[in-house]
């Protein structure tokens, strides 16, 4: 039934549409275990919105979105990026590794060598995905996220063994020198949410202002078209990625450097940020300031569903299920849509 | 050699392979129609959590497999429909079907069962193991096949019912004419969106068996996000074998084999950060291989999210 009603291309938009049914569907679970859903949805408004949760939501946002540009950036022209785990460890590892073998530096230079350290990085690794799809010709979906698993053993290893922080009896580096710290705008904010701001409107302005925008746009609407207009794909495949890890190497710094002074096997990819700024980014389609709004509008729904757990008996992977449903319900929609035309 | 390589270890491989190889088998059944199924992992989590709850609250081990195989056929019905008739891209379903899977798993195992993390009771009634002594005694064949799983029997089983359907019968010709040619297909009369719907099923049906075994073929445990890499591993046994059931079996047997090796490594004092990331690197290594003779070659297909 709902194929033929959906043939139609409706006025109401995608999106939108969207999340009203993923909230719906979200609600019938609750009804179905027993929990009252207006409460639930209550208690996730306020724990995201709320004047005192605002700084946790945004700080929150910060590595989700940044996540979301690391998924969007390929995604732009058609490319995935599954291998952000991966990325997003060696970019902590190394911002936490820069400061404490490095010489000492002034605080501000300490903080600043510590990132771009971490975003080479994490840019090279990312690359090596790139290189692997356009020297030896192996997808890059799959190359990507194969990658992700050594990068993650490795830093896990590196942080168990050789460089572990001996005085206590977990899996992480010594902390860092007050000196690499990033410094703080307000309760748990720090300057990292202003280079994530930073960031952000620089990969608005690449897209819609520039060349390699334009570029990437083309490749993403039809590859063979941009191949056959001049674009380079391989080099272009090889930059993008580069571009892309680098801000999964932020994202790890900022997390690094800004609010736990030390890497921690597994704090880095426990909260679950690259899968959740995949989907921000699929629902956006790739547009960077679409997908940085979804990024926010995911981190709120999981900061609020932090609430929900704490007021009401409601798990919060709860927001995990909406998120899933709004990103199938897009792909299958946008799919009859196309159709149609 | 014969210290290094012993009965158990042999034993233990074929087992853990099991999951592996039935989304492998499901893979290779959705490519042979042109559907890219890169939904496994979240399948079998599916499987697994199904087959606990099954056998938990009905008291059978099978009980628990046939809610496994049908929850996972209900579950595919996303990507059977939604990349059919639907139309959408089968990459961004799938990985939205993988987040469900994660997601829901999650909720349900709090509440259903209450807690978090892992769900071990002695109410899981696990699969049996068969002993055939015969068998046991022989070496190698009895290393590989004592006492494992009737599950583990049925993957290798349809190992090679997949490939005599495919290439040796008429369904299978036809099943090959879709995903080749799909319009071809279409003008001799095939029904093409009939046939990818009902191969996605029964690949779920396959994945959702993988699942089962995954949870009651041995720990008869469910925890978060136990498939673990194991469906991603299940594609790139697919693209390794171009889709061939037999070659791809055998990209499975190499990832055991790596597996197996990374757990003996293990034994010999390696830490096993290091030792889990072998067979990773192993598929990595007979990928880049493999793929040579396309070199330079850049993808030409993309994924629409959004036009």
């Amino acid at each position: 039934m709902s194929a033929l009603t959906f043939r139609r291309p409706s006025r109401i938009p995608a999106a939108p549409l969207a999340i009203v049914i993923g909230v719906t569907v979200g609600a019938l679970l609750i009804l179905a275990s027993g929990g009252n859903p207006l409460t639930a949805y209550w208690a996730i408004l306020i724990g995201a919105l709320a004047p005192a949760s605002l700084p946790d939501a945004l700080n929150w946002a910060v590595p989700l979105v940044g996540m979301t540009l690391v998924a969007a950036l390929p995604l732009r022209g058609g490319l995935v990026n599954l291998g952000g785990d991966g990325q997003l460890v060696i970019g902590g590892l190394v911002a936490a590794l820069a400061p404490l073998y490095l010489p000492a530096l002034a605080p501000g230079i300490a903080a600043a060598v510590a990132i771009v350290a971490a975003m080479v990085a994490s840019g090279l690794y990312a690359s090596l995905a790139a290189w692997g799809e356009t020297r030896l010709g192996v997808p890059m979906l799959i190359s990507s996220l194969l990658l992700s698993y050594p990068a993650v053993g490795l830093t896990s290893y590196v942080v168990g063994f050789p460089l572990r922080d001996t005085t206590t009896g977990l899996a992480q580096t010594v902390m860092i020198p007050r000196a690499a710290r990033l410094a703080t705008i307000f309760g748990p904010l720090n300057i990292g949410l202003i280079l994530m701001a930073a960031v952000a409107l620089l990969a608005v302005f690449y897209d819609r202002r520039t060349a390699g925008g334009y570029e990437l746009r083309m490749r993403g609407l039809n590859a063979r078209f941009a191949g056959y207009g001049g674009v380079r794909l391989a080099s272009q495949t090889v930059r993008v990625m580069f571009a892309s890890g680098a801000v999964a190497g932020l994202v790890g710094a900022i997390i690094v450097l800004g609010s736990q002074f030390r890497f921690h096997d597994g704090a880095l990819i426990a909260p679950g940020y690259t899968w959740s700024g995949l989907m921000a980014a699929l629902l956006a389609g790739g547009e960077p300031l679409g997908a940085i709004g979804a990024g926010v509008f995911f981190a709120a729904l999981q900061t609020g569903g932090f609430a929900m757990q704490r007021e009401t008996s409601i798990p919060r992977v709860l927001t995990m299920v909406l998120q899933a449903v709004i990103i199938l319900f897009l792909a299958i929609r946008h799919g009859v849509t196309r159709r149609s035309r | 050699m014969t210290s290094f390589i012993t009965p158990s270890l042999v034993n233990s491989a074929v087992q853990a392979m099991t999951p592996i190889l039935l989304a492998t088998l499901a893979g290779v059944l959705c490519g042979q129609v042109g559907v890219f199924n890169m939904a496994m992992e979240g399948q079998l989590l599916v499987g697994a959590f199904a087959g606990v709850a099954g056998s938990y609250f009905l008291g059978s081990a099978w009980a628990g497999v046939t809610v496994a195989v049908a929850a996972t056929v209900v579950f595919s019905l996303i990507l059977a429909y939604g990349a059919t008739l639907f139309r959408g891209d089968s990459v961004v379903i799938c990985i939205g079907m993988n987040l469900l899977a994660s997601g829901l798993t999650a909720y349900l195992l709090r509440q259903m069962f209450g807690v978090s993390g892992t769900f071990s009771d002695p109410g899981i009634v696990g699969l049996d193991k068969i002993r055939i002594e015969a068998i046991n005694a022989t070496p190698w064949i009895g290393w590989i096949f004592s006492r494992q799983t009737a599950i583990t029997w049925m993957a290798w089983i349809f190992v090679a019912v997949l490939t005599i359907v495919i290439f040796r019968t008429s369904v299978g010709l036809r099943l090959r004419g879709v995903g080749e040619d799909a319009s071809a297909a279409e003008a001799m009369g095939v029904d093409v969106q009939r046939y990818r719907i009902v191969a996605v099923l029964i690949a779920g049906a396959l994945t959702g068996l993988g699942g089962a075994q995954l949870s009651l073929g041995g720990v008869d445990i469910f925890s978060e996000d136990m498939s673990a890499g194991r469906g991603w591993i299940a594609v790139v046994a697919v693209m390794l074998g171009r889709n061939h059931p037999l070659w791809a079996a055998l990209a499975c047997v190499l990832f055991g084999v790596a597996d197996a090796l990374s757990v003996r490594l293990q034994g010999q004092g390696l830490p096993n950060q290091l030792t889990d990331i072998l067979p990773y690197v192993v598929t990595l290594a007979v990928l880049a291989v493999s793929h040579r003779r396309r070199k330079g070659g850049v993808y030409l297909e993309t994924i629409t999210a959004r036009a």
